[in-house]
């Protein structure tokens, strides 16, 4: 009977560690939301208030004028982000199967999975360098495609490892079954295997895109920008992020104002599209599926 | 109808292990034939070979001869299309997660190009009643996903869907393994349904199913065949005294 004691001890000083190890835990989560909030507040309240009808519908105003908007900037990134996944989405995916599926263990997939995680942290500016050298020289000038093309470029790593990653966490048991009822390989992987990890690489696909959204770097000497509206992929384009730095940077109060509003605006709009992405994937799925 | 296997000189590998040494052996048409032995005895192994899913696995290797009906497996035919003849059903259920029960039953014709959609209808609506699950999961084959049935009906369906490509031979791998008494019985009713129309041939670790469903039984152990006989035979009166051992608790 003696233990008694020494036992209500020890259960108390569990769960002190316990409620440690929970206040911990929220405590870090709070440090890790608190700047986002923050961030998420102040960019309501310095861009709301330059928010009109003129800002989606309006280019912008010659400088020094009051007023215009970004309409052309808005069309731009739509642009530049479709040429970009246009590119880096296919690109991505197919080189996350050929790593997960067919090279596993080769020396070239270990090269490829290198090199996408040496790419992944290569500088954007570095990017806008080559698309610049590859792309922008030879055609003698700049242009949307160009600035689709390093973007799509910056999309293809991250795109490419997680849909490795995502086919990898399809059970060997599920690719089995296929195999079993005499599904030939190339079916199998395309039909089931990546169809089963669609979640994830969809997920994949929207962090990367969300990600060259708001990159300016590599669109300054490739896209470049523009004043004024322009939607070939040939010529010289404008993007938010572009448009947002120029502003920024202006001596004008009326277009700092407006440079607030691009990127709440921006902000929105790649909210917007991930969660129509996500909305119209998910409409398929079944009661019970996994 | 199913047709008859006739197994020569068959030998397995896993990279540098030896797993089949030197099988021989004619698995009779229309008929359940059991497999049994200690784990790891090849048993499973020995299955996998007789669809050529043994080769799945890159660093296996297999010699020897398989017929089945008048195919050598091995030389005459894809694996591709050997699987479309042999049907299998695995330890665990493995529906496809994303599918629809409908789907789950259908994949392997759709997944090769069917489309008519009247016969798919009818071949999952009669795969379905062959693997008796129809009346369970009748309302609602198109709203629930495959990974939402229980178990037993699970792996049901995974008979089902082996059962729609209408193959002629159909292996199971301890395909109660994972389930509860209930299930398996359930199971086991199918095997002795089926097995009029197809050549049936299952891996069990429980020698009273065996006993039950098969007519035919075989012993492994340690990669080699040790005996074969009708399964009357093997439980009442064995000619190897490792069978008579095994059967009796011995070992394994």
């Amino acid at each position: 009977m003696a233990a008694r004691p020494r036992q209500n001890l020890y259960s108390a000083w569990r769960t002190v560690k316990d409620h440690l190890a929970t206040s911990l835990a929220i405590l870090a989560t709070l440090l890790v939301v608190a700047p986002l909030v923050a961030i998420f507040v102040y960019l309501i309240y310095k861009g709301a208030s330059s928010l009109n009808l003129a800002f989606f519908t309006q280019i912008p105003k010659p400088e020094g004028e009051v007023g215009g908007g970004m309409a052309n900037a808005i069309v731009g990134s739509a642009v530049v982000l479709g040429v970009a996944s246009f590119f880096g989405i296919p690109i991505g995916i197919g080189g996350g199967i050929y790593l997960a599926e067919f090279g596993r263990g080769t020396k070239l997939a270990n090269a490829i999975r290198f090199t996408a995680d040496v790419l992944n942290g290569v500088p954007s500016i570095v990017m806008g360098i080559a698309a610049f050298s590859l792309i922008v020289v030879p055609m003698h000038h700049f242009s949307a495609f160009a600035g689709g093309v390093a973007l799509g470029i910056m999309m293809i790593p991250t795109v490419t490892r997680t849909t490795e990653e995502m086919l990898l966490m399809v059970p060997h048991s599920v690719r089995e079954a296929a195999l079993g009822l005499g599904v030939p390989n190339w079916r199998s992987v395309l039909s089931i295997t990546l169809k089963t990890a669609s979640p994830g690489v969809i997920t994949g696909c929207m962090l990367a895109f969300a990600r060259v959204a708001g990159e300016t770097a590599p669109l300054l000497f490739t896209a470049l920008g523009n004043q004024f509206w322009s939607v070939t992929l040939n010529h010289e384009i404008s993007a938010l992020p572009l448009q947002i730095y120029n502003y920024a940077i202006s001596p004008y109060d009326d277009q700092h104002r407006q440079a607030w509003a691009g990127s709440l605006v921006l902000i929105a709009l790649i909210v917007i599209a991930v969660s129509l992405v996500r909305f119209f994937t998910s409409r398929g799925t079944l009661k019970g599926a996994s | 109808m199913g047709v008859a296997i006739e197994v020569k000189a068959l030998n397995a590998w896993y990279g540098a292990t030896h797993t089949l040494q030197d099988i021989e052996l004619n698995i009779p048409a229309n008929h359940a034939t059991a497999l049994i032995g200690p784990s790891g005895c090849g048993k499973s192994t020995f299955v996998r070979c007789l669809n050529r899913m043994h080769e799945t696995n890159p660093i296996a290797r297999v010699t020897g001869t398989v017929r089945i009906g008048d195919l050598d497996i091995y030389n005459d035919i894809s694996p591709v299309e050997i699987r479309r003849r042999v049907g299998m059903v695995f330890q665990r259920p493995n529906p496809f997660p994303t599918m629809s029960i409908y789907d789950n039953v259908c994949s392997g014709l759709k997944l090769n190009g069917y489309r008519n959609r009247r016969e798919l209808d009818e071949i999952v609506e009669r795969s379905l009643r062959s693997a008796a699950l129809w009346d369970e999961v009748k309302d609602d084959l198109k709203k629930k996903s495959g990974a939402s049935l229980s178990g037993g009906q699970q792996q049901r369906m995974c008979i089902a869907r082996a059962l729609a490509v209408d193959p002629e031979v159909l292996l199971m791998d301890e395909p109660a393994s994972a389930l509860d008494p209930v299930s398996t019985s359930k199971i086991e009713d199918l095997i002795f349904q089926l097995k009029s129309q197809y050549t049936i041939v299952i891996v069990t670790h429980n020698m009273q199913q065996a006993a039950r469903v098969a007519e035919k039984t075989g012993f492994f152990l340690n990669g080699r065949l040790v005996e074969f006989d009708s399964t009357h035979k093997i439980f009442t009166n064995p000619s190897d005294k490792r069978t008579e051992d095994y059967i009796t608790g011995r070992f394994g």
